[in-house]
């Protein structure tokens, strides 16, 4: 069963590569989200022969439990919906992305893990991983309505932000650098999560869909950051192509809103933009 | 395995070009369901997750991260790929 392992992931890839492929046309997309139905199942089949995987209660258990959330979570919401139901699963995702790099920094919390490659890879996936968790509930909460979906603008948003962002980049990179350090990794979660929040609020609801496909980009990039930490192609791939996709998916919304994509971006900030 | 391994680099490279040339040319009424596809995509980090918390000597707080992992990625899954298959459904009359 474990020979099987190496080909789980090419075969995942490939499927996941003519999901999207499929999904471009739309007489072939739903074809593309079967193949990437069945990439998905492939790699789950894969993580679980691994050699390495001994414990299958709490695997089992919490995928129940994943799916039981899930499935409603699909299934009730009104179709009208579907933006801010695709920033919720993304908060999801984006949130377990962030925990496996928690769980994996524990892990290489050593001395002879100094600014070791691993923990580099691990702080990019956990600040690009936990910004995207709270920066996708914000849309979420936007888009639902259950805050104003204007702009939340306040003096020195720019300078609140850029300092925010550069404490989480630091204390990120101090924790690369020596990442004994433990007692500071819960202030760089709580940065990264800070960084989502205030990156989001400044945005109109209107320009929502492109900020979700833009932390979908995010989320993808995080994917593979962890690819590279765990030594892991099957996630690197996939998180390329989400990564890639994500982020020329947000420049194709900017240009058809008629848009610059920094405008988008960063327009939000003090003024309500004109379009 | 403490330096970047140019493979990866190299895997990651030629993935991020294939992603940049299937989506150039998507047609615009497929944006939504797209974004959700690649939103259910990015769920495969459940692999890790299922690593983490099966692992042979795994701490009890690396299982309760991994557990809380698991959950979280499976509800990205199930619910991304689901409500991309809803959306789809929409269009069949018009694809035919």
């Amino acid at each position: 069963m474990h020979a099987f392992v190496p080909f789980a992931a090419i075969i995942s890839s490939s499927l996941f590569i003519l999901a999207l492929m499929w999904m471009s046309h739309p007489s072939t997309a739903r074809r593309g989200v079967r193949a990437g139905e069945i990439g998905m199942l492939v790699a789950i089949v894969g993580a679980l022969v691994q050699h390495e995987v001994v414990d299958y209660n709490l695997i089992i258990i919490a995928m129940i439990a994943g799916a039981a959330v899930g499935i409603p979570m699909a299934l009730l919401m009104p179709m009208t919906a579907i933006p801010q139901r695709t920033a919720i699963s993304h908060a999801f995702g984006a949130l377990a992305v962030g925990l496996i790099g928690a769980a994996e920094y524990y892990k290489h919390a050593h001395a002879e893990y100094a600014g070791s490659f691993i923990v580099w890879a691990l702080m990019f996936e956990m600040l690009l991983g936990f910004l995207t968790c709270t920066a996708s509930v914000i849309a979420f909460a936007k888009l639902q309505e259950l805050m104003g979906s204007r702009p939340v603008s306040f003096p020195g948003q720019r300078i609140v932000n850029g300092v925010v962002a550069l404490a989480a980049v630091v204390i990120g990179a101090m924790l690369a650098i020596d990442p004994t350090q433990t007692w500071l990794f819960p202030a760089f979660v709580a940065l990264a999560l800070l960084f989502g929040i205030l990156m989001v609020i400044p945005i109109g609801g209107a320009d929502m869909p492109t900020v979700i496909a833009l932390l979908n980009s995010y989320a993808g990039l995080a994917a593979s950051a962890m690819g590279f930490a765990l030594g892991n192609k099957l996630l690197i791939v996939a998180g390329a192509l989400d990564g890639a996709s994500g982020f020329i998916l947000a420049v194709i919304m900017c240009k058809a809103m008629n848009r610059s994509f920094a405008n988008v971006m960063f327009g939000g900030f003090g003024t309500v933009v004109a379009g | 395995m403490s330096a970047l391994n140019p493979d990866y680099l190299f895997v990651f490279i030629l993935a991020a070009f294939v992603g940049f040339q299937l989506i150039k040319k998507v047609s615009p009424l497929l944006h939504s369901p797209l974004m959700s596809l690649t939103n259910a995509i990015a769920a495969v980090v459940i692999v890790g997750a299922i690593t983490i918390t099966g692992e042979e000597g795994a701490t009890p707080l690396a299982k309760t991260l991994g557990f809380i992992a698991v959950f979280c990625a499976t509800v990205n899954l199930v619910s991304g790929f689901m409500i991309t298959d809803r959306m789809l459904k929409m269009f069949k009359p018009r694809g035919k």
